[in-house]
């Protein structure tokens, strides 16, 4: 199980409270935890990465174990922790703006 | 009796403000979507209850939402509230995927435009500045973008078709972005004529299609503005706004950067109806809904500074279709007054006495219900106002 965190803002649009967890059938990526994602809250296609290039929007990151995995390869599998769902995997709105 | 539902887009949200025909007392809806840019709403004059909404934020992108119970509950189309997948399992809610056409078969080439440096950039989407539905079928509706494009959606917004005969037609190394981007935000459906379509884009002027957007051609003849180097060009105006009145289709005004402009032969030449406006500066123009004569604009200082001139808000009303104009300043602060009105901010209800709205910078929505001759703010403190739309309801 992998928990994921979203920032409010995509929380109401997914319709959900609260950590968001899912299954995977593959080892977490940060491409497979995102095509999950979406495949479960396709109202979420477009927010987090673009439609067709599948590159990260310019104002978020992702975090893992108090690290910044935003720059990493799609492809690097997430720390243990996160593929043991001990640690959520974190997707972050940068600060910035009023 | 009648009823009035303006539609609110601001900086944090969006508002539903209804009362009944007398257009005193108000009930405030919102904030919907809080938080989140809500460029554009707007009802299908079709089905009044179907309203779309354009929501926005530099963090996740482009939404689109629409409402079918005139804006009581809200859903992304193709995602029913509750309801994520197909009953397959096949993801649906794609509706916030606006892709430029670049296919062999009916896309245009993917040029580039001028940046604001004057080197040439590629297009990107941004955002959706302005959907306007059509006249005759409720699931058939247009988006105006950043970067300037126009898309047109038929199944109610879940999927969106770029007419790329606008960005294609050959003048796009030449658009560029004015200070808000360079973004499409004017579109005119010609009740009469389903052919016709009017678009403007700042920095690249108006166009016209009279083949249902397939092929469109630049309608700038008249404009003149100083800041781009060639004055006359056929392309490269910065036009805020454009209005017509749906029983006179080929007379159009216009609100350029500087100047009021109009047109009588749906806008293959312009001439300017400034006349005595304290400014022609200025974002927003509309028509009164029963004389098509009658057209209201709101003068800002100037092009550095985005507020109405000597601290006062006025709007301004021309009966003669321009040139000589009249100031509307009852109910309207007359000092110490610095907002501005945005392009979409302003918009007229077709109750018998005319009501117009116009939404301020400041958060305030002001409403006249005798065609301006006097004003009351409906809210004042509200975030600040992107749009205004107004649905005149049986």
């Amino acid at each position: 199980m992998i928990r994921v965190v979203l920032p409010a803002h995509l929380r109401t649009l997914a319709h959900v409270n609260g950590e968001v967890t899912l299954e995977l059938a593959v080892p977490p990526t940060v491409r497979s935890v995102l095509d999950e994602l979406e495949a479960r809250y396709p109202m979420l296609c477009g927010t987090i990465r673009d439609h067709d290039t599948l590159q990260r929007r310019a104002f978020l990151r992702f975090f893992a174990c108090a690290e910044d995995l935003s720059h990493e390869s799609p492809d690097t599998l997430l720390p243990p922790e996160v593929a043991a769902g001990t640690e959520p995997f974190l997707i972050i709105g940068a600060i910035a703006g009023g | 009796m009648s009823k009035v539902r303006v539609l609110v887009g601001t900086k944090k949200g969006a508002f539903i403000l209804s009362a009944d025909g007398k257009r005193e007392k108000w009930e405030v809806s919102g904030p919907h979507f809080a938080g989140w840019e809500i460029y554009h709403l707007k009802g299908s004059p079709v089905d009044p209850n179907r309203i779309y909404c354009s929501q926005t934020s530099g963090w996740f992108g482009q939404i689109i939402q629409r409402s079918d119970d005139g804006g009581k509950t809200w859903f992304q189309p193709g995602t029913p509230p509750g309801e994520t997948k197909t009953p397959d399992g096949t993801p649906k809610g794609e509706s916030n995927k606006f892709k430029y056409d670049v296919s062999k078969e009916t896309g245009a080439p993917l040029t580039t435009h001028q940046f604001y440096d004057g080197t040439q950039h590629p297009w990107e989407f941004k955002r959706v500045w302005h959907l306007e539905p059509s006249h005759t079928d409720p699931n058939v509706v247009y988006a105006g973008v950043e970067d300037a494009a126009l898309f047109k959606s038929t199944d109610g917004g879940q999927n969106w078709r770029e007419l790329s005969g606008l960005r294609g037609h050959g003048t796009g190394p030449q658009w560029q972005p004015g200070a808000g981007g360079m973004c499409l935000h004017t579109i005119i459906l010609d009740k009469k004529n389903p052919n016709r379509i009017y678009i403007a884009i700042s920095a690249a002027g108006a166009f016209r299609s009279d083949d249902a957007g397939k092929t469109w051609k630049p309608i700038n003849q008249g404009l003149v503005s100083q800041f781009i180097p060639d004055p006359n060009a056929e392309v490269g105006h910065c036009v805020h706004h454009v209005a017509m009145h749906p029983s006179k289709p080929d007379t159009l005004f216009m609100q350029k950067h500087w100047d009021v402009m109009r047109s009588d032969n749906a806008g293959d030449r312009w001439h300017e109806v400034s006349g005595n406006l304290p400014t022609d500066f200025g974002f927003v123009i509309d028509v009164h809904a029963h004389e098509p004569e009658t057209i209201y604009v709101a003068p800002i200082k100037s092009d550095g500074e985005h507020f109405v001139p000597e601290g006062k808000l006025r709007i301004y009303r021309s009966k003669s279709g321009g040139n000589e104009w009249e100031a509307l300043t009852k109910g309207l602060p007359q000092s110490d007054c610095y907002v501005n009105i945005l392009r979409d901010a302003m918009a007229v209800d077709s109750l018998d006495s005319c009501g117009v709205y116009f939404g301020t910078s400041g958060g305030q929505v002001y409403a006249s219900s005798n065609a301006g001759d006097s004003w009351a703010p409906i809210v004042r403190d509200l975030p600040g106002v992107l749009s205004v739309e107004v649905q005149t309801l049986p």
